[in-house]
């Protein structure tokens, strides 16, 4: 993937519209609670329990959107959408790919509230 | 100009979606509060009083749905304006929302200007149903207020039991014709005010008020355990308040005022009647006629209070009651046995 870990255009309005002060609270805020819905995705599979699967993943998908994660946001509405799979192994890797795509978000996102 | 602050409650279960809504909100200059979830939500709601819900769907322990279920559901918060924001998906979740009687629906991220303006005209919306209710409850009472709020508006009746007074200032036309308009006007609005207060203090409700005369029910269009003793008990009261009155300093060398009350007990129809345009709520049939009748033999009979045989079988004998005898009225058929009630 090609495009930016998170969309400068989306990022720049959100700082527009709430001020930048705020906005650096706001990813603060974004990067304590994100650890805790994918924690919260990994449990729900363990326990198959399907709504709150989809519910983490939504949460996920609307506050990478909130930033301009677009990229991140995307994984996680396809796991949304989807819901718990058949297969357990299936959404375990899908996981290791969120968790992996968070990383560099959390990395971006620190670097942008820092500059 | 200046700006409206309104309190908004924001539900949301996803932190940075609440900070977010609450920074937004707030730069436009609202007081903001803030519920995790959906029944948190909604014991906030019943305990204190907001212009405006922002709700979240998705939520823990209550969900959106649930709440706009519970909101239908409740008398006092069934008006209150609900814009769901959410990220949920699918043509039929935006649907179910606003049929379940969300007022509006904002997807998230929630574009802060279109925020703006479906707030403005939310909150606009509700000023304007505020104001229509205000008004509603100036020209009817609180029961029919309430009445029309919980069963909507419909032409119609349906019979109830009921006990029916009417009341009238006697010689008021001979009495206003020595005073100017507005001292007129004055006199009426005693009047009414004290009658009000006799009334509504029993339990009846007041439904007509033509010149100098009022007509009340007791009874309908909510029950009352004791119709019939409220009745009596308001009209005492209110035979109090104009000897009261009369005694008053400013009414010295004044034409005393005397009132004369009629009271029936039976089966009533109650009901709105009129047009869609135009209507109003009342009753009708032969239990009314008989209290116009019995009101208007006052100056014949030369008591202040007439009560008919159902009346006064339903009174307890806390109340002394005086036959004086059968009358016939225009409009029955037989007889009727008419009670006086002793001052008392």
């Amino acid at each position: 993937m090609t495009d930016a870990v998170i969309d400068a255009a989306t990022f720049a309005e959100l700082q527009e519209a709430a001020g930048s002060e705020f906005v650096a609270e706001l990813v603060g805020t974004f990067l304590e609670e994100a650890p805790g819905m994918l924690a919260e995705l990994r449990s729900a599979r363990a326990a198959g329990d399907g709504e709150r699967f989809r519910r983490a993943a939504h949460s996920l998908k609307s506050n990478c959107n909130t930033f301009g994660a677009l990229g991140l946001g995307l994984m996680a509405r396809e796991i949304e959408l989807r819901g718990l799979q058949a297969d357990a192994a299936q959404d375990a890797a899908a996981l290791d790919t969120l968790d992996a795509a968070y990383a560099k978000v959390d990395a971006a996102l620190r670097e942008l509230i820092r500059g | 100009m200046a700006r409206s602050t309104a309190r908004l409650l924001v539900a949301d279960d996803n932190k940075v979606n609440r900070l977010l809504l609450q920074r937004s909100l707030q730069l436009q200059g609202h007081q903001v509060f803030l519920a995790e979830n959906g029944r948190v939500a909604l014991e906030m709601l019943r305990a204190d009083s907001y212009d405006l819900l922002l709700l979240d769907i998705a939520m823990p322990e209550m969900d959106g749905f649930q709440v706009l279920e519970s909101l239908r559901g409740d008398l006092r918060l069934r008006d209150l304006p609900v814009i769901v924001t959410s990220a949920v998906e699918g043509m039929d979740s935006v649907v179910r929302c606003i049929e379940s009687g969300a007022e509006d629906y904002l997807p998230k991220p929630v574009n802060a200007v279109l925020l703006k303006a479906r707030i403005g005209a939310s909150l606009e919306k509700k000023r304007l149903r505020d104001q229509q209710k205000e008004l509603v409850r100036r020209f009817a009472t609180r029961e029919v207020a309430d009445d029309l709020d919980a069963s909507g508006f419909a032409l119609g009746g349906h019979r109830v039991e009921a006990t029916v007074m009417f009341s009238d200032i006697r010689g008021f036309t001979a009495i206003s014709e020595l005073l100017p308009p507005e001292e007129t006007i004055e006199l009426l609005n005693t009047y009414y005010t004290l009658m009000f207060d006799a009334i509504s203090g029993q339990g009846g409700v007041v439904n007509q008020m033509i010149g100098d005369g009022l007509m009340a029910i007791f009874g309908a269009p909510l029950a009352l355990p004791d119709p019939c003793g409220s009745a009596v008990r308001a009209a005492q009261e209110m035979l109090e308040m104009v000897e009261l009155f009369n005694l008053e300093p400013d009414r010295a060398g004044k034409t005393a005022m005397q009132i004369g009350i009629g009271i029936a007990t039976g089966s009533v129809i109650a009901g709105y009647t009129g047009t869609d345009q135009r209507a109003t709520y009342t009753c009708v049939g032969d239990t009314v006629n008989l209290a116009a009748r019995l009101e208007a033999h006052t100056k014949v009979a030369g008591r202040a209070i007439l009560i008919d045989a159902a009346t006064q079988a339903a009174l307890d004998g806390g109340t002394a009651t005086e036959p004086i005898g059968a009358v016939h009225f225009k409009g029955k058929a037989g007889a009727v046995e008419v009670y006086a009630i002793q001052a008392a």
